[in-house]
């Protein structure tokens, strides 16, 4: 963990370096597609108010300058499974961002969606010394979280304070420099497979890049698509992606949970390839210009060509109506919003004040999804879109592109992660005078 | 499992490959860049150009293609010139300039220093001004402004004839050469030649009486008339002073007294000389017999 930590800490480093250097490459490596933005950060006071975006959210601070997506080859939920196909994806979608942004960039801030991301909550407390909360305090109440056993051969992707209490007073943003006798902390805590980040982090190496930050996707795109108020008040992101598709829940500007379940848009178009007979193509032809979840009696006339290559006449001259199209989509669209529930009930998620639930990514854009996400989640479902952001492409600012621009977000306004704070110094193993300084206030 | 080597059943790979991609970020550095796209060829062109010069024998070929070259350009009838013509010179310092240039002609046009030439010509006392120029028809174009002699200054050595700034024109052998010219002599003479005009204006009824004006201590004027009277001028204002002794002589007949020196360096105290013997002669014209003095 100490390993993680350090490295967590390099990346934060890499990440100010890169800030100082103004460019910086988000890298949203998903199921169906790999996704490149290339940032430039020039400072609050250049944007011009022409443009219609307001300072909120802080996305005022840059500007995409280069964007590229390419079609994601070797990974499979979210995962990398074949490391050169993914290399060779990365770099180009890499490539062809900088040749728009005519630019180098070395540093890059990377998300994905697998790994089976687990929520964990955590509770600390800290008796203070000296009554006034500081930056050691916090640092000393964070390492005192009980870490539960994340299991073998995982390692934690987020760690992030999110509620701060001082003696009876919670709901405490920043304590520090308050005035108590105990600080507990709330920590929430995400993990997800070591080998799914380790082979991330050789990918990005052997691409020539410096990794400067990583994010879970489903985390990032709750950052993008939830807007303010629905951050505050508590609210679910569900990103549905292509081959996984994330949930993350919101609130007071926190993310307290976030899981994933591994079905997304990819398994529909393969139920359509199986269930029609047509190949992967075909059928993701099929799926984005005919899909839907809701049969209506004019979906029986409207027949669709499937067509084939194999010379048969019979073969490739059938066609099925988009009915029976629907009749194959939507028991896996079902399965997936049933999966989503299940998952939000176990976290809790009727409990929250509000209880909107936000549907992004991808496979969000199925006609007719946010009737039947209504009967399964609850009433208050909506499609969301990502935020606009300054110079970002047309083509890229489609509720598939959630999570890049989520991490765009992220980058230019990371949360605090318990590895922003400084190792307590009585952890800290090498400073012995200092604990020997420490020893001597403390007795004497 | 993927193939191992990338078949040909499979489409072409729109990825980069590593090299190429590795390229393009090498390529999209700046300071690569900047180096290659002006470091290099400034590089190319200094050493080739460095090694081609390091030999002598190129170097002298260098030097003789370009002499050529312009010999070439030099040599041709274009840029000839073949005579001088002179303008605004008497014939004889028209031949003096000649003679003193000495261009061989034909000459081209580029090996003439013009203003070198035109010092040359103004070198000569003669010449006031000279204008070079080479006129179409390839002439050679002088147009000279010859000095104005006014007065004749004798010096010890010589009489030579001045213009009105008192710079020296040309020498004269004897003073009947110009008799139309006044006579100035003395030391510092050819300082104050507007000086010597002037008076020479104002001693106009005693023109023909003048021998000449001497030019006393560097400072002021004596006017010499024949009889070897004098007229001794002061220092400043000389001209009305003069006029003093134009009046007295058209109210008196002054000067043709016999007086040997009319003194006005003295404004205030004016003082003739009598001749030796002009008190005896005046005595004898009155009839008075002078008596032999017993003293």
């Amino acid at each position: 963990m100490t390993d993680l930590y350090q490295s967590q800490r390099a990346m934060r480093n890499m990440r100010r370096a890169a800030m100082q250097r103004g460019v910086i490459a988000v890298l949203d490596v998903g199921t169906s597609k790999i996704a490149c933005l290339i940032l430039r950060f020039d400072g609050p006071d250049r944007l011009r108010e022409a443009d219609g975006v307001g300072p909120m959210a802080g996305q005022s601070g840059f500007r995409v300058i280069g964007a590229a997506t390419t079609r994601s080859r070797g990974v499979r939920f979210g995962e990398i499974s074949v490391m050169n196909e993914t290399e060779r994806a990365i770099r180009t979608a890499v490539q062809a961002a900088q040749k728009m942004a005519n630019v180098r960039v070395d540093h890059v801030i990377v998300c994905f969606s697998g790994g089976e991301p687990r929520s964990y909550g955590l509770a600390g407390e800290w008796a203070l010394q000296d009554s006034v909360v500081t930056d050691q305090d916090i640092a000393r109440v964070l390492s005192a979280c009980d870490v539960p056993d994340i299991g073998d051969g995982r390692e934690v992707l987020h760690a992030q304070p999110v509620n701060f209490a001082l003696d009876h007073r919670s709901g405490l943003g920043d304590p520090r420099g308050q005035i108590g006798n105990r600080l507990a902390c709330d920590m929430h805590l995400l993990s997800v497979e070591a080998s799914v980040i380790r082979n991330l982090l050789y990918c990005i190496k052997r691409c020539d890049l410096e990794l400067a930050g990583i994010a879970s996707s489903a985390y990032v795109a709750g950052v993008s698509s939830l807007v303010e108020d629905e951050q505050e008040l508590g609210a679910a992101c569900i990103d549905m992606g292509g081959g996984s598709t994330g949930l993350s829940i919101f609130i007071k500007k926190h993310m307290i949970y976030a899981d994933a379940v591994r079905m997304g848009g990819d398994h529909l178009t393969s139920d359509i390839s199986k269930g029609l007979q047509v190949p992967v193509a075909v059928a993701e032809r099929i799926k984005t210009r005919h899909g839907g979840v809701h049969a209506t009696g004019m979906d029986d006339r409207e027949m669709i060509e499937t067509g084939g290559n194999s010379g048969d006449w019979e073969k490739d001259r059938r066609s099925v109506s988009r009915t029976e199209l629907i009749g194959i989509m939507r028991p896996r669209v079902e399965e997936i919003l049933e999966e989503v529930r299940g998952r939000l009930d176990a976290a809790g998620f009727d409990c929250l004040p509000s209880q909107q639930i936000v549907l992004t990514g991808g496979a969000s854009q199925i006609p007719g999804l946010d009737g039947l996400a209504a009967r399964i989640l609850g009433q208050r479902v909506r499609l969301g879109r990502p935020l606009r952001v300054q110079g970002l492409p047309q083509a890229t600012t489609g509720p598939a592109f959630a999570a890049a621009v989520g991490l765009s977000l992220f980058a230019a306004h990371p949360q605090d992660e318990w590895w922003d704070f400084d190792i307590p110094s009585e952890r800290m193993p090498t400073r012995s005078l200092k604990r020997a300084i420490r020893w001597f206030r403390d007795n004497w | 499992m993927q193939p191992l080597k990338p078949g040909t059943a499979l489409r072409r790979d729109p990825a980069p490959s590593r090299a190429a991609y590795r390229m393009h970020r090498l390529w999209l550095t700046p300071l690569f860049r900047s180096m290659l796209r002006i470091g290099l060829p400034v590089f190319t062109v200094t050493f080739s150009a460095g090694l081609y010069l390091s030999d002598d024998t190129r170097r002298a070929g260098l030097a003789r293609i370009w002499e050529g070259a312009w010999t070439a350009v030099e040599e041709r009838p274009e840029f000839l010139v073949n005579l001088m013509a002179i303008d605004g010179a008497s014939p004889a310092l028209a031949e003096a300039i000649r003679s003193k240039l000495a261009l061989k002609f034909p000459l081209s046009s580029f090996d003439i220093d013009m203003e070198a030439t035109a010092a040359r010509i103004e070198e000569l006392d003669a010449v006031a001004d000279a204008d070079l120029r080479v006129r179409s028809g390839n002439v050679l174009q002088v147009t000279v402004t010859e000095r104005l002699p006014v007065v004749i200054w004798r010096t010890q050595a010589e009489l030579s004839l001045l213009d009105i700034e008192g710079r020296r024109v040309a020498r004269v052998f004897s003073r009947m050469d110009r008799p139309d010219l006044p006579l100035i002599a003395g030391e510092g003479a050819n300082a104050a030649v507007p000086e010597a005009l002037a008076l020479l204006a104002a001693a106009g009824p005693i023109q023909p009486r003048l021998r000449g004006m001497v030019r006393m201590g560097e400072r002021r004027w004596d006017i010499v008339l024949d009889r070897d009277q004098r007229i001794l001028l002061p220092e400043a204002d000389p001209v009305p002073a003069l006029e003093r002794v134009m009046a007295l002589d058209k109210a008196e007949a002054l000067l043709a007294r016999d007086v040997i020196t009319v003194d006005l360096r003295n404004k205030d105290r004016p003082v003739l000389r009598l001749a030796p013997d002009a008190m005896t002669n005046l005595r004898a014209s009155q009839g008075v017999e002078p008596g032999a003095s017993s003293l």
